[in-house]
């Protein structure tokens, strides 16, 4: 494959609420000129705009028609959108540099998930004829996943209560991350319940927020930066739909993912794991032992922006490299109900 | 592995060996969203001789999640696309995106990722009304609240004044779409006796565009396989049938408005298609394109994309189109399927496009196919003619 690297990444600050229009493009101009400010790179050097986000968090249909205008079309750009989390958008913008036809890209994510009741509305991406009727929200759904995990004695309360402690943390030196602190592992195991058996700290925030990436082919990555975060491996995969036909304890897609892109090795991962139990279920799934480090970012449990949340792990872990506080990372996407879709992106150094 | 080689890199030649398509009509009942999915794909295997264990990846378009009220209902349809274990891609770039789905599909073969692709589109309009979900009040956002039609019958205006088009030439357009449309079996609309006459007697939407230069709104899925060149060589060579070979594609944007942005003839479209002819080793598309399938939603959108395509000179499309040169057996057929006139669930419209450009070169259209195409066009747009994706496929492979 040719060698891609991670040079330059910036977000916004993770917030409850914004105070801009409805899709929250505004995030997204601030971003954009950081990205050319660290890399040196202009907008007419960039080859390919990809970018993720969501029709529904924005209550409206085309909202990334917007965000084109944000990011400065003109003169007109080669540009793409999934409705996905970004972090298939740099997916797609990696597959383009590998073709050839490109050699920088720049991907970001947005969502203003202040607008709406996000649980409620994440319950549209259920079946619509046999689930989505009942209502059941995004909260509950990994109540009941964690239940399951619970009953069968894969983790505990505790073990969700030390993630949290952890990722809570790890916050306090994220300027961007929206919660951090010291709390006990004990202290938060006294908060009552939101979802039996899950507690308010145990689910993300709901955060607005935004986020971008540059990544640039070849030789070019060394010019930007001493140590470019080289991508090794980039896979990513779904599970199947019924949330009543697959073992929920468990992320399949998670596995082969991890397997394909080849995470052995790595010292850092940055996990999109929106509540805690996840990260204990993602942690086995991808076959990452005690020795590596988990979200030193506080990973989603202290920020959770809609759609650009999997790009901000990526970018997060690509810091690691690029600061030499590590050799080899992992960066993990998730999509979907109760982790049905991911993506695993590794990325190393020289 | 870090830094070797900023290179160039050889892209692997991908091709088009099966399509497959629902009947596209008002209101499919009796299948699911997923259903109706699972069908396209299911007829693009079998064109392509392969099951689905054949496939590697799938890449799914669709445009806005509101018109059918389901949010990336892709999600809910990982197994109806055969897509569990395997990595599925969701793409959403407005009215363009049938075709930027199948750029990106084909991207994933030209990297050398995957050997065999499914791409799929789909619009089940029916449950939904599309015009609505178009027109939701946005904060400081002037509001049109008259779907498509509302917002692109001033550009037509603009053309037909610009262009000094005299005024039948759209209904021209309406009249060969909806005849040729009455050739493919799976058009939505079958209207075989239509003519221009008729089609200006048909009631005023939005002044220039009438009823019967309007496209219909459509349930339908349109599905390919894409395979590397490995794959289509054996496909060939084992007799299941031709390949069309992808020798371009190109996707362009530009912002919605600002002052001077010119909307008729915008310049996204005109930088995507001299990307695409110059990607394609054409120089004159004129002469050498011998079949063309272009996004016309509102039928004077012929003349004005033959201008942004570049096929003749800004102000000369409808000379080309009211000589008849674009009706099948003239020089340059386009929509011989009938078109978006004929046919229009809208996210998969552009891959209809994309896929009935393949279906001329692997001879593959019944009474509108044109006799001896090697090279075809296929395009689309989006937005507010912002979001343009082309490409060109032939008979022989790039080079040759």
């Amino acid at each position: 494959m040719r060698s891609v690297a991670v040079v330059g990444f910036a977000q916004a600050p993770n917030v409850r609420r914004t105070t801009g229009t409805a899709n929250g493009v505004e995030m997204l101009v601030p971003i954009a000129h950081e990205l050319y400010a660290q890399t040196g790179l202009e907008k007419r050097d960039i080859g390919f705009f990809c970018s993720g986000s969501s029709d529904y968090i924005a209550g409206r249909a085309f909202s990334f028609v917007m965000a084109v205008d944000a990011i400065g079309a003109w003169p007109p750009i080669n540009e793409s959108h999934v409705e996905m989390d970004a972090a298939w958008a740099l997916y797609e913008a990696w597959v383009k540099l590998q073709t050839g036809e490109i050699d920088t890209a720049l991907v970001y994510g947005f969502g203003k998930s202040s607008g709406s009741d996000l649980r409620r509305v994440l319950s549209l991406q259920l079946d619509p004829y046999y689930l989505a009727p009942l209502w059941p929200d995004s909260v509950s759904l990994a109540a009941l996943q964690c239940r399951l995990g619970l009953d069968a004695g894969k983790w505990g309360e505790k073990d969700m209560a030390e993630v949290v402690a952890r990722s809570r943390a790890d916050a306090r030196s994220n300027p961007n991350a929206q919660l951090s602190g010291d709390p006990t592992a004990d202290d938060l195991l006294g908060e009552p319940y939101l979802a039996d058996p899950l507690r308010r700290h145990d689910c993300a925030p709901i955060t607005d927020g935004a986020a971008g990436v540059v990544l640039v082919a070849g030789e070019r990555a060394n010019e930007i930066r001493d140590t470019p975060a080289w991508i090794t491996g980039f896979e990513h995969r779904i599970d199947a739909q019924n949330l009543g036909a697959r073992d929920l304890t468990t992320a399949p897609s998670a596995s082969s993912a991890a397997v394909a892109a080849g995470v052995d090795g790595a010292s850092v991962a940055e996990l999109h794991a929106p509540f805690s139990h996840q990260e204990l279920i993602l942690r086995e799934a991808m076959g990452l032992g005690g020795e590596v480090r988990i979200n030193p970012s506080g990973g989603p449990l202290c920020a959770n922006p809609m759609f650009a949340a999997g790009l901000i792990r990526i970018g997060e872990a690509a810091r690691r490299v690029w600061d030499g506080d590590a050799a080899k990372v992992v960066a993990h996407a998730t999509s979907g109900p109760c982790l049905q879709q991911n993506l695993v992106c590794v990325m190393e150094a020289g | 592995m870090a830094g070797a080689g900023n290179g160039a890199v050889d892209k692997v030649l991908a091709a088009v060996v099966g399509t497959g398509q629902t009947k596209h009509t008002t209101k499919r009942d009796d299948v699911s969203i997923a259903g109706l999915c699972r069908e396209a794909a299911d007829r693009a295997l079998d064109d392509a001789g392969m099951t689905w264990t054949d496939i590697d990846a799938v890449v799914i378009g669709k445009a806005p999640d509101l018109f059918e009220g389901v949010m990336m209902p892709e999600l809910s349809m990982a197994e109806a696309l055969g897509a569990v274990g395997k990595p599925l891609l969701r793409v959403h770039t407005a009215g363009s995106v049938g075709g930027s789905t199948a750029i990106v599909a084909t991207s994933l073969v030209q990297a050398g990722i995957h050997q065999r692709v499914l791409t799929l589109a789909f619009e089940k309009q029916s449950e939904s009304n599309a015009m609505w979900a178009l027109s939701i009040p946005m904060p400081f956002s002037m509001p049109v609240h008259a779907g498509a039609g509302g917002y692109f019958a001033p550009h037509v205006r603009s053309y037909i004044r610009r262009s000094g088009a005299p005024t039948h030439v759209g209904a021209m357009v309406a009249a060969k779409d909806r005849r040729n449309g009455a050739k493919n079996p799976l058009a939505h609309l079958h209207q075989p006796d239509i003519t221009v006459e008729k089609v200006q007697e048909s009631m005023m939407l939005w002044d220039p565009i009438r009823f019967d230069e309007t496209c219909p709104s459509s349930d339908g899925a349109c599905a390919m396989v894409l395979v590397d060149e490995n794959t289509a060589d054996a496909h060939v060579s084992a007799g299941k049938g031709p390949a069309a070979w992808i020798h371009a594609t190109a996707m362009r944007t530009e912002p919605t408005m600002f002052a001077g942005r010119d909307q008729v003839n915008p310049l996204a479209g005109r930088e995507a298609a001299k990307a695409l002819w110059e990607q394609a080793g054409i120089t004159d598309p004129l002469e050498e394109i011998d079949v063309a399938e272009i996004y016309v939603p509102f039928s004077w959108f012929e003349p004005m994309w033959l201008e942004n395509l570049g096929f003749v000179p800004e102000g000369d499309g409808w000379k080309l189109t009211e000589s008849g040169e674009t009706d099948l057996g003239g020089k340059l057929p386009i929509n011989v399927s009938g078109g978006v006139l004929s046919s229009n669930p809208i996210g998969a419209s552009g891959m209809i496009r994309f896929a009935e450009a393949a279906k001329q070169i692997l001879g593959r259209c019944g009474e509108y196919q044109v006799e001896g195409a090697r090279k075809a066009l296929g395009h689309a747009y989006g937005g507010g003619s912002q979001f343009f994706a082309m490409w060109v496929v032939a008979a022989d492979k790039p080079g040759v």
